[in-house]
């Protein structure tokens, strides 16, 4: 298939979203649904089509010396500021593009069909709104894809903010609760904090070396050499101006993807629809900020203090949100915290790769964390999405959040049970399913970069072992279930179910995709092979993980109580996620507030203001003292007219001649 | 004679045919097939619109020299045309009107041949055609302004212009005798050459005078105060094509003429000129736009303050400055127009035009509301409207001049950027802001309307985001410098 056809993959979801926004009002609720499901539908053929084309097809210049290239679909020129600092609006596929592409599509197209059934009332008729919510999702959809194939930074960063701006639409989609506008403020205004960080960093970037593109940036490592190298050696506060940008970069993408003290947006953001929590806030928007640190890569390996500021991150990210969600009760903001561990595994594992002279002679050894990380993202994007939409099955059936309105939904809900219990085993990396193969690659990685890293990533891929289980048995199992709704809970219809055996399959085959040889940084095949040692230690880790979590919560029993008891004050600052909401708000409302706002406000309110009311007054007083000139009297006029005429010759004359 | 030089006026050839079927149609046609008319007119010009987009081949001169189609001509005059289609639109409904329809055939054939007039004006190399071009373009404006005969304001507009017009062409020919009379010749490419030297008085008097003379039809201050009076009495049909039409043909031939005739040897002297009349035009257009309840006569300040950001296009006389200039002023024609449709459809279903029948607007016309705001967020300059990136690209325009003065100039304009905002929002505030009980009721306006409407958003929106429009023009600027002799 044409590369070309990568065009209407980013303008069909445009065109939805501004077909379903404009005329959705006019046409049924049901049939916007619908139309929205055949255009997201036709989009995934043809991204399929492409990426496939991209990752097998043996077209002229598609493959030079073993290494598949990036191939520029268009890049018009949108912007000029001077010959080389241009703005470019373009598509490109590379390997991670294409990977994307993929994700994006199945699981927003797997999101589509399931809202069908999900945004019904318990009627089963379509929901207020509904058109409003296929037009987001439209919008959505193009933003994201938009942002994959960019050629150029700030292309990205239009795309960030636009990702940014449909989150937070679709989080504040029920605009009549507090807490879903709540929520919404809130993501946007932490992830904005952070883009303009990132808007810092590509300020800095472009200034030093002159340029947006990426093929002039990290085109191969030799290219990313001299566009550090252009920044001719420029230091502030001791480390170089490119490693600067990185950082601040970095803070960008850990806005967006939820890192550690970040974080404090994404689980609020489960107030939305819970298939836009699987669709942005679980598959795709919130790895942008991983695939921005990806998509910049050679410069991150050049620059190793940017990169070590990832790895610390990331890796404590993944602890920290790990704890937090052993003991959540909400089963959303359980998966959210998972989530968000998920995402900083696939940080550390593009932040272990290092020493950058090894990587450019040899491709095997160091390029296996970016790859890890990409493998990791991929089959990461399928069951994290089936996770979410059975939670979204399950909440649809017993209308509460918290578990304890759960227990015991296996007999109710046995195909949800099977579709997230495969979830489940994906994501605690038991072979043959998804997870594992992508998590064993990641441990690899760390192992190699040094014991330490290693042995810290094995635990916590234990810990989401355990956590994951202990939210299934307590849903599934523990004790009878007790109905409390007018129906019992049951399976729900076919267009919610559809999706799930779907996504249950993909988490069960994605391991098998040749990784290796697909997603590396410079498109050239990987040679790897299992390293049997750190395969098993963590498939064993991880069933202690499973063993643990079903001794205590596959049967009532009061051991978790009584660890709760022993352990409360760590049980209670886990539980409230350590504090650092509050923390926030005490440095927002007392620090920044108390201490800042009040004193600039009065400035604001006296100084600025009065000097603005000032010059609006003096504007005012002028109009009004001027406006005898528009006499309406004819003779007037032409008096004027020749007086202005003869002065504007009189003045240049004495001015000129004299 | 060669017949083959008609070749290299093919638009306007096209727009006469145009003209001799609406008129053959007006005259020759039963009455009852007449309410049609301005249906027809339109489907037909936007035929020829549509057929003069395709890309002109043949450039170079006519009439031993007194005609010239270049590359940046052909796109003016495809700008206006834009314009003239979406006024024909705005027009069709009201032209069927109860006292308007009797001569309605007169409407369009009119308004034809002002077009017409302003094509020529903006491809004669010579001043006598010039003056027959912009008398073309003026006196049957003054007929068009008289339009609703039995409104006193329609007549008085007419007779203020008529009157005012009449004076500013005399002042304007007596400044091209005295170039006459210096130079010989009146072709502007033979002007250049014999005006070197040191600036002399009588070319300078000359100078003020011819720029005196487009002044009145750009309205710049101090030779605006027809405007507002036209402005509010004209029918509004007639003062959307007097405000962005005809301002903007004049526009283009002033830069012509300033950069063609007298570039040589007086920019620095025309440049002074032109800074006063800037700061003059854009402050006190501004200084009188807030103060206007008549939205029509807001209008007509507003537009002249916009005159002087155009103007700014003119002073930096080069190619960025050329591009900005006309990029703005085809970004005017989409704000400006979106304004008057939704102004002309108002009026016409109830005949209210000040600012407070607008409050609570929103409650009862959502999409009219929705429209007016864009046009003025677009005329204010917000971002990412098409407005912003046309303030945005005839300042970088002026800036490249690189002197401190012109940073100055810029300055001042932006300073006055803000004002401009301020009564922009006060219409945006009363439509959706401010309450009243006797609210505009729920209107239905006509298809033509709307369709006219439409597109003016499509342009607010997509002008400035999409690109490759302000590359063309750039393209056709440069390839038009070495003629017009700008500095790339």
């Amino acid at each position: 298939m044409p590369f070309e056809y990568t065009i209407a993959v980013v303008a069909i979801p445009l065109f939805m979203f501004l077909f379903l926004g404009l005329g959705g009002t006019q046409m049924g609720r049901k049939i916007t649904g619908v139309l929205g499901v055949i255009g997201m539908l036709v989009t995934t053929v043809l991204a399929y089509g492409v990426a496939l084309t991209y990752f097998f097809g043996t077209g002229q210049g598609q493959v030079v010396d073993g290494v598949r290239q990036a191939i520029t679909v268009m890049n018009p020129d949108w912007l000029s500021f001077s010959e080389n600092l241009v703005v470019r609006m373009g598509i490109m596929l590379d390997p991670i593009a294409a990977m994307m592409l993929i994700v994006i599509t199945t699981v927003s197209l797997m999101v589509h069909l399931y809202s069908l059934g999900y945004m019904c009332d318990h009627h089963g008729h379509p929901e207020k709104g509904f058109q409003r919510y296929y037009a987001f999702l439209a919008l959505f959809t193009f933003s994201m894809l938009g942002l994959v194939v960019a050629t150029n930074i700030f292309q990205i960063f239009i795309f960030f903010e636009m990702v940014g701006v449909s989150s937070y639409l679709l989080i504040g989609f029920y605009y009549s609760s507090p807490a879903a506008v709540h929520a919404s403020k809130k993501a946007f205004i932490v992830t904005r904090l952070a883009d303009l960080f990132f808007l810092i960093g590509i300020l800095v970037l472009s200034y030093y070396t002159g340029t947006f593109d990426f093929d002039k940036l990290v085109g191969n490592m030799a290219t990313a050499q001299s566009a550090v190298a252009s920044a001719g050696g420029a230091t502030f506060m001791g480390c170089s101006v490119i490693a600067w940008a990185l950082t601040f970069i970095f803070i960008g993408g850990a806005g967006k993807s939820a890192m550690y003290p970040l974080h404090i947006w994404l689980p609020d953001a489960m107030e939305g629809p819970t298939p836009v929590s699987a669709l942005i806030h679980a598959a795709t928007m919130v790895v942008a900020g991983v695939f921005l640190v990806a998509r910049l890569f050679p410069l991150y390996v050049i620059e190793q203090g940017a990169m070590d500021i990832i790895l610390v991150t990331g890796a404590f990210t993944a602890f920290y949100a790990a704890a937090i969600a052993c003991v959540q009760s909400d089963i959303k903001r359980a998966l959210a915290f998972s989530t968000i561990s998920q995402i900083a595994f696939m940080m550390t594992s593009l932040a272990v790769s290092s020493n950058h002279s090894e990587l450019i002679t040899i491709h095997g050894g160091q390029g296996l964390g970016y790859m890890a990380s990409m493998f990791h993202l991929f089959t990461h994007a399928m069951f994290k999405a089936l996770l979410f939409l059975c939670a979204g099955a399950i909440i649809h059936a017993v209308h509460s959040n918290e578990n304890s309105d759960m227990h015991g939904l296996h007999k109710f809900m046995p195909i949800t049970s099977i579709a997230f219990l495969i979830g489940c085993l994906a994501i605690a990396g038991i072979p043959p399913f998804a997870g594992f193969w992508s998590k064993d690659e990641i441990l690899v990685a760390a192992y190699e970069r040094g014991l330490g890293w290693g042995l810290w990533m094995s635990a916590v891929a234990g810990m989401t072992a355990f956590y994951m289980f202990r939210i299934y048995l307590l849903i599934f199992f523990w004790k009878k279930h007790k109905v409390h709704t007018e129906h019992e809970p049951a399976d729900q219809p076919w267009t919610m179910t559809l999706p799930l055996i779907i996504l249950a399959t993909i988490s069960i085959v994605a391991g098998f995709v040749p990784a290796a040889k697909m997603f590396t940084w410079d498109g050239a095949a990987l040679h790897t092979q299992l390293n049997w040692t750190v395969a098993g230690s963590s498939v064993l880790i991880a069933c202690v993980g499973i063993a643990l979590a079903f001794r205590l919560y596959y049967k009532e029993n009061d051991l978790p109580a009584r660890m709760k008891a022993s352990a409360h004050g760590l049980w209670t600052a886990a539980y409230h996620r350590f504090y650092m909401d509050e923390l926030y708000q005490f440095i927002t409302h007392k620090l920044v507030f108390g201490l800042l706002s009040v004193p600039i406000a009065w400035f604001d309110r006296h100084i600025i203001d009065g000097t603005m009311n000032l010059m609006a007054n003096v504007t005012n007083q002028c109009s009004f003292a001027i406006r005898r000139l528009q006499s309406g009297s004819i003779q007037a006029y032409v008096y004027i007219y020749l007086i202005g005429a003869l002065t504007v010759a009189v003045a240049t004359i004495v001015c000129v001649l004299i | 004679m060669n017949y083959s030089q008609f070749l290299m006026m093919p638009q306007e050839l096209g727009l006469l045919l145009v003209f001799a079927l609406v008129f053959i149609y007006d005259t020759f046609m039963p009455s009852r097939s007449q309410r049609f008319l301005p249906c027809f007119t339109a489907i037909l010009f936007a035929i020829y619109t549509a057929l003069s987009f395709v890309p002109c081949v043949v450039t170079g001169m006519a009439f031993s020299g007194m005609f010239e189609t270049t590359a940046a001509t052909w796109v003016m005059k495809n700008i206006l045309n834009v314009g003239v289609l979406l006024v024909l639109l705005q027009a069709a409904k009201w032209s069927n009107g109860e006292f308007v329809s009797v001569r309605r055939g007169e409407f369009y054939e009119l308004l034809l041949l002002t077009l017409l007039g302003m094509f020529i004006m903006i491809s004669a190399r010579h001043f006598l055609l010039f003056v027959i071009g912009l008398e073309t373009a003026s006196l049957p404006i003054a007929a068009l302004a008289a339009f609703e005969k039995n409104h006193y304001e329609s007549r008085e507009a007419a007779a203020k212009y008529v009157f005012t017009a009449i004076f500013s062409s005399a002042i304007f020919l007596l400044g091209i005798s005295f170039v006459y009379g210096l130079t010989g010749t009146l072709y502007f490419n033979d002007i250049a050459p014999r005006v070197l030297g040191a600036p002399s008085a009588l070319l300078i008097t000359a100078l003020a005078f011819v720029i005196a003379g487009v002044g009145f039809k750009l309205s710049l201050v101090p030779f605006h105060l027809w405007t507002a009076d036209v402005y509010q009495g004209a029918p509004t049909a007639v003062t959307s094509y007097l405000s962005v039409i005809s301002k903007g043909a004049a526009a283009f031939s002033f830069l012509i003429i300033l950069v063609q005739v007298f570039g040589a040897a007086y920019q620095a002297v025309w440049q002074w000129m032109l800074y006063a009349l800037i700061i003059l035009t854009i402050t006190v257009g501004n200084l009188f736009a807030i103060r206007q309840r008549n939205l029509k006569r807001f209008l007509a300040f507003s537009s002249i303050s916009q005159a002087g950001y155009v103007m700014l296009g003119i002073i930096a006389a080069n190619v960025l400055g050329m591009t900005s200039m006309i990029y703005y002023v085809l970004v005017y024609i989409f704000s400006n127009l979106a304004a008057f449709g939704v102004i002309a459809a108002i009026e016409r279903a109830t005949g209210r035009v000040t600012m407070d029948d607008y409050n609570g607007l929103f409650k009862t016309n959502p999409w009219l509301s929705f429209t007016m705001m864009l046009a003025m967020f677009s005329l204010g300059g917000i971002p990412p409207f098409a407005g912003f990136f046309s303030k945005f690209f005839i300042f970088v325009g002026a800036c490249k001049t690189g002197s401190v003065a012109i940073y100055v100039l810029v300055l001042i304009a932006l300073i006055n950027t803000i004002i401009s905002l301020y009564y922009y929002l006060l219409v945006v505030k009363a439509m959706f802001i401010r309450q009243d009980e006797c609210v505009i009721p729920t209107i239905k306006s006509h298809w033509s309307e709307r369709l006219g409407m439409i597109v003016s958003v499509a342009g607010i929106v997509l002008i400035g985001l999409v690109s490759c429009i302000y590359v063309a023009l750039n393209t056709a600027s440069q390839e038009s410098a070495q003629i017009f002799m700008l500095i790339d």
